[in-house]
């Protein structure tokens, strides 16, 4: 039963991710990126990790594929020419890619197995929540908290390369007039 | 395989009974605004189907479903197929994880059986969250898959508003799950037994009056009602995304705006309000020595609970006129946001000393 499960999310990943690439329409790319989110979605359900599941749906799915497809529809891309110039760069990337896929094929078999009943903390019954807050504010506190920082930083940064004029014009409500200043 | 079977038809039982409530809901809520905004406004409302009007949902479904399906020339024929659809199911998904009566468990054929929740996940709110956020690709896709102007505005107004008020309602829910130490659903109801005072809107160390708040406006606003309603605003954009949606996709959206109505009105009632639990001890028909029945006092305080939060959007929508667009996300972001971070301060610092 649960490979079956694997089956259809590995076999949708796979799927959506290749039509993320190859879709001509964006707004096609982005919804197919959406539902390559939520099969991940899946997979880690089958995982029983029901609270990375639902971030991950909610961060992805429901924050960052929103504001791409934000993006994607007020720039209207509709053009073709986009492909033309990738093609060598395309060939240059494909290369060594090909011949890790090759590497993984052969290789899995030789690489050391790990008993996956061994490594599993009964998570059947065992809060799923509680284990991963336990670990990040314990083993991975300074980690988790440079995360943190550099979000923050990127946040900043984002907002002064958006306004640059911060504490110019920010106690009027009224955006000044072009030739105001 | 049986055991599987058998567990199937007792989720699909419950699925069904849930999906009629929540239609039947619906169904009366549209009668029931149209009539309590008519009483505000000094009108009687509908009154011409049946007596008292009584039956004018129906005449409503019966003239949605046989109108003329219009799409577009210019539309994306695929998408604006798909939008209703993927509206329509996050609003109905989140409804699994909703405790609707006591916590009761039973045994069919070796299985055990929570009857009045489909699944008591151990992550229930998030999940819920996480399907609501589902629901503004319906409106953006739909928008966008119109290929108009008007709807395509609507779409986009509607997805900012929805990412900048669902983290409001994400943050004035963590105080509760501080309080409760889980984010089941069922977990959180169970621990505001007893009084009124131990719902988590009054109760000690930390009363989440603050947090009720936010939520309440943050919950309009994401359901995209007055005052908050600028994704269909009919003065500037005529109908917002559902502008080329006619007949049974309209009414689809229709649906699904006031499924979720009900949803964050079930959410609500079940994290601020005590869900099913009545303001006094226990039930009372436990006490005439009915214990057996005891679980229709606790649905039908759920129910009065939802209904009266329920009201509270139509009361809102007769008396606030809509916010323009710069007013929104200003309180969203520097009113709402902030009140909503100081309560998570304050409440895990409560939490911690009296610990």
């Amino acid at each position: 039963m649960a490979y079956v499960f694997f089956g259809y999310f590995a076999g949708m990943i796979t799927l959506t991710s290749i039509l993320v690439v190859v879709l001509r329409n964006p707004v096609y790319s982005t919804l197919s990126l959406l539902v390559m989110f939520f099969h991940v979605a899946g997979l880690y359900i089958t995982l029983h990790a029901e609270f990375l599941a639902a971030v991950q749906i909610i961060v992805y799915a429901g924050a960052i594929v929103v504001l791409y497809l934000f993006v994607v529809m007020l720039l209207n891309v509709n053009r073709d020419d986009r492909y033309h110039s990738q093609s060598r760069i395309a060939v240059f990337v494909s290369v060594p890619l090909s011949i890790e896929f090759l590497v993984l094929l052969s290789g899995g078999m030789g690489a050391a197995r790990r008993d996956p009943a061994a490594m599993a903390v009964d998570a059947q019954t065992s809060d799923n929540t509680l284990t991963i807050g336990q670990a990040l504010y314990s083993t991975y506190l300074f980690p988790f908290e440079v995360a943190s920082l550099i979000l923050l930083a990127a946040m900043v940064g984002a907002i002064l390369l958006a306004k640059p004029h911060i504490g110019k014009n920010e106690d009027k409500d009224i955006p000044q007039a072009p030739g105001a200043q | 395989m049986s055991e599987l079977g058998l567990r199937l038809a007792i989720s699909l039982t419950q699925i069904g009974a849930i999906m009629g409530i929540v239609i039947v809901t619906v169904l009366l809520l549209t009668l029931a605004e149209r009539k309590v905004l008519g009483w505000m406004q000094d009108r009687m409302g509908p009154m011409e189907v049946g007596p008292y009007g009584i039956l004018q949902p129906f005449a409503d479904a019966i003239k949605l479903f046989f109108k003329e399906d219009i799409i577009p020339a210019g539309a994306n024929k695929l998408l604006f197929t798909m939008a209703p659809i993927i509206c329509l199911i996050p609003a109905f998904i989140g409804f699994a994880v909703i405790p609707w009566g006591p916590n009761w468990t039973f045994e069919i054929g070796g299985i055990t059986v929570k009857p009045f929740v489909i699944s008591d996940i151990n992550i229930g709110i998030l999940y819920i969250l996480a399907f609501a956020s589902l629901g503004a690709y319906g409106i953006i896709i739909g928008g966008w898959a119109s290929n108009s102007k008007y709807s395509l505005l609507g779409g986009l107004r509607s997805a900012a508003q929805i990412i900048s008020y669902e983290l409001n309602v994400g943050l004035s829910i963590i105080g509760v799950i501080i309080l409760a130490g889980s984010l089941s659903l069922v977990t959180i109801t169970d621990a505001q037994q007893g009084w009124f005072w131990h719902w988590y809107l009054f109760a000690l160390p930390a009363p989440q009056i603050f947090a009720f708040g936010v939520y309440v406006i943050s919950a309009v606003a994401e359901t995209n009602r007055v005052p908050f309603d600028l994704p269909e605003a009919e003065s500037e954009l005529v109908a917002g995304f559902f502008t080329e949606y006619s007949g049974l996709r309209f009414a689809f959206f229709f649906l699904a705006e006031y499924a979720n109505m009900v949803l964050v009105s079930c959410v609500a009632a079940a994290l601020f309000l005590g869900g099913w639990n009545a303001p006094y001890p226990g039930t009372i028909l436990e006490l005439v020595g009915l214990p057996s029945l005891a679980w229709i006092e606790n649905t039908m305080w759920f129910a009065v609970k939802t209904y009266s939060f329920l009201f509270l959007f139509f009361w809102l929508r007769a008396t606030l006129p809509r916010l323009r667009y710069d007013q929104l996300m200003k309180f969203g972001w520097k009113v709402l946001l902030p009140i909503a971070l100081a309560n998570i301060v304050v409440t895990s610092i409560a939490v911690f000393v009296t610990q």
